[in-house]
């Protein structure tokens, strides 16, 4: 039993290692067209986007994979981390030079105050399930992009100053600096995203979501996802276990967000940026990519945002697209019809091959 | 008077909320699914209105008649392509199929319709009331909006009550397999009620455009989660509980729209919602749920 065990284990490990050495190859591969000069400008831009946008997908899909709890909020994590991680960034920009430096503070910041937030929301709202869960994470989503939409902060020689909803209130001396402009956002953002940035924190979070899915608590977690009552009924905390995996989902979703934030000059709290649209995209890469399975959800995220821009007539049917991926992938992982379907091609596959062989 | 005012629209604009959240409230205590694309049917029954009300000079009766047999065949053929394939699914599977329905008609709209704000013309043509010397006007519009409310409120409540199918719907919703051991046909009054909910969704979406009358692909979608909201907050099941959940929410809208801040008034209604599910899941007239080990 124990060796059993033990292989098993290995063979974690190995998949690990393969997903980690995938994407180094693939980073050299692209540093080198880069270099050779064979990338299109546009191309480059996508590069950060695309770590962004699988970073987030890893995060959620612990959330929907492991946890089996749906979060329509997660652009409201972004949105936190990507505020967040700017505003530390203006305020240490004069006395931080170091740009990596500059870049692993805001990373640092965005991360924990997404993390809190997913820790503060996560006590009361894990008591709900399924659908219940699902529309409060969307109303926390608003809620969050709301207030920042209304929240004005400044800086000068007097030190801070906080409005809500009236900025005309906040009277500035000259060398006065505005932080958070209400619905104009966090302007003047430093570029410290870079690809490079990028493809390390993806190794991080994958390397973060791997440990825990396959240690204790990550066996737990899923535990309560496969059947809450069992898993309770054996001891297991549930409201621990599910806070932690919201938690750490909320977290990575955040350091997501600090990379898109300084991605950009301005970043604004607009439905286009943060809203409904966005965790909606990134649940497309989740289900996608496979529900519980970070390869395909980093996969997906690459693919689908560079589909639309390398097919450019398809770049209006963009969202329909992501809607009919959502709705056939269901109805094909669990329509009646479509599982007899499946396992009709899969027998008739293993007898051809099982001729081949003879 | 300016409270008395403001009390008004809350009520005119839960009124709307309560019809819409009768749609959710039906499904939901039927197929157990929150059917996410119902504040798109609402969207695409206010641009058949719009269209054949403003582009082909329609009569507004025929134009509300056409958007109502319109979303009632959308409504009939979404449970039919999306969501009976998966009535025994995870719900997290019928969950993100009902998000990605809505999408679709969102994005379709967009494509079909373009991107620019239509604006609707009211259906009502009813002068506004004057009342104390001119210092209260209630609208046309909210008048007919809480005498519709009103009246499919009453409507609903009989029909669920004296007919048979009424009485299937309310068995169904009890147990599904007791029901059809009992010879009830469970398909066909699923689809019933997703009939009756789109049908009611039009009626709701012409009535919101005519208050509030710009028109989008996306006018759906925040009506749509804000009723939702409001059958929560009335107890989810329960018809009664849509009106109260319904007129209260759109009071609590407008109030803290006039009072706290207008950019917070979509906030506001979302903390309400999260307060009332970690106080009172089951909301004010729900029923407790056992759950079955």
């Amino acid at each position: 039993m124990k060796k059993l065990n033990l292989k098993s284990m290995k063979k974690q490990t190995r998949e690990q290692l393969f997903t980690y050495t995938v994407i180094i190859v693939v980073y050299i591969v692209v540093q080198l067209l880069i270099a050779a000069g064979s990338m299109s400008s546009l191309m480059q831009g996508l590069l950060v986007p695309m770590c962004t946008y699988s970073i987030v997908a890893i995060g959620l899909n612990l959330c929907v994979g492991y946890l089996g709890e749906l979060s329509i909020g997660h652009a409201g994590f972004m949105c936190v981390g990507a505020f967040t991680g700017a505003l530390c960034t203006k305020l240490l920009e004069g006395t931080i030079t170091n740009k990596v430096l500059l870049l692993i503070c805001a990373l640092l910041v965005g991360t924990v105050v997404a993390a809190l937030f997913g820790f503060l929301i996560g006590i009361p709202v894990l008591r709900l399930k399924g659908d219940y869960l699902a529309i409060v994470t969307l109303a926390f989503g608003e809620i969050i992009k709301n207030i920042i939409n209304v929240l004005y902060i400044a800086k000068d020689t007097d030190g801070f100053h906080f409005a809500i909803t009236n900025g005309n209130a906040i009277k500035l001396s000259d060398e006065g600096m505005w932080l958070i402009n209400g619905a104009k956002g966090i302007s003047r953002i430093p570029h410290l995203s870079s690809f490079t940035a990028g493809i390390i924190l993806i190794l991080v979070s994958l390397f973060v979501v791997y440990n825990l899915v396959n240690s204790r608590s990550g066996r737990a977690i899923m535990a309560i996802r496969d059947n809450r009552i069992a898993a309770e009924s054996v001891g297991i905390n549930i409201t621990k276990f599910k806070l932690m995996a919201f938690t750490i989902s909320a977290a990575i979703a955040g350091a997501g967000g600090v990379l898109y934030a300084h991605n950009l000059s301005t970043v604004t709290a607009t439905p286009a940026n943060f809203g409904y649209n966005m965790s909606i995209m990134i649940l497309v890469f989740v289900v996608l990519g496979g529900m519980g399975n970070f390869r395909g959800s980093i996969i997906a995220a690459a693919l689908l945002t560079l589909l639309p821009e390398v097919l450019r007539e398809l770049k209006d049917y963009r969202m329909l697209i992501y809607a009919i991926v959502l709705i056939a992938m269901m109805l094909f992982n669990w329509a009646p019809k479509c599982i007899e379907w499946r396992q009709k091609i899969v027998t008739r596959l293993k007898k051809n091959t099982g001729k081949g062989a003879a | 008077m300016n409270f008395l005012s403001y009390l008004i629209n809350g009520i005119s604009l839960g009124s709307v909320y309560a019809i819409i959240a009768l749609g959710y409230t039906m499904v939901y205590g039927i197929a157990k699914m929150l059917n996410f694309a119902h504040g798109d049917v609402i969207m695409v029954g206010c641009y058949v209105t719009f269209l054949t009300m403003s582009r082909q000079g329609w009569h507004p009766l025929p134009a509300v008649l056409l958007s109502m047999v319109v979303c009632t065949a959308l409504g009939i053929t979404i449970e039919k392509i999306a969501y009976k394939p998966l009535r025994r699914a995870i719900p997290l599977a019928v969950l993100i199929t009902a998000i990605g329905v809505s999408y679709f008609l969102q994005n379709a709209a967009l494509l079909i319709f373009g991107a620019d704000t239509k604006s609707f013309t009211s259906v009502v043509t009813l002068p506004a009331l004057k009342l104390a010397d001119g210092a209260l006007t209630i609208s046309g519009t909210t008048i007919v909006t809480v005498v519709a409310c009103i009246v499919i409120m009453v409507a609903l409540s009989l029909f669920i009550k004296k007919t048979k199918a009424g009485q299937a719907m309310l068995a169904v919703s009890e147990d599904k397999d007791a029901a059809q051991l009992m010879g009830v046909n469970v398909n066909a009054t699923i689809s019933l009620t997703f009939a009756i909910g789109s049908g009611l969704a039009a009626i709701a979406g012409v009535l919101f455009c005519s208050a509030y009358p710009t028109l989008t692909p996306y006018t759906g979608s925040m009506p749509g989660i804000k009723a939702f909201t409001a059958a929560v907050f009335g107890g989810i099941g329960s018809i009664p509980g849509a009106l109260i959940g319904g007129i209260l929410l759109g009071i609590i809208e407008i109030l803290g729209r006039a009072y706290i801040s207008s950019q917070l008034s979509d906030a506001i209604v979302f903390a309400v919602l999260i307060i009332v599910l970690l106080v009172k899941p089951t909301g004010i007239l729900g029923k407790k749920m056992q759950e079955k080990v």
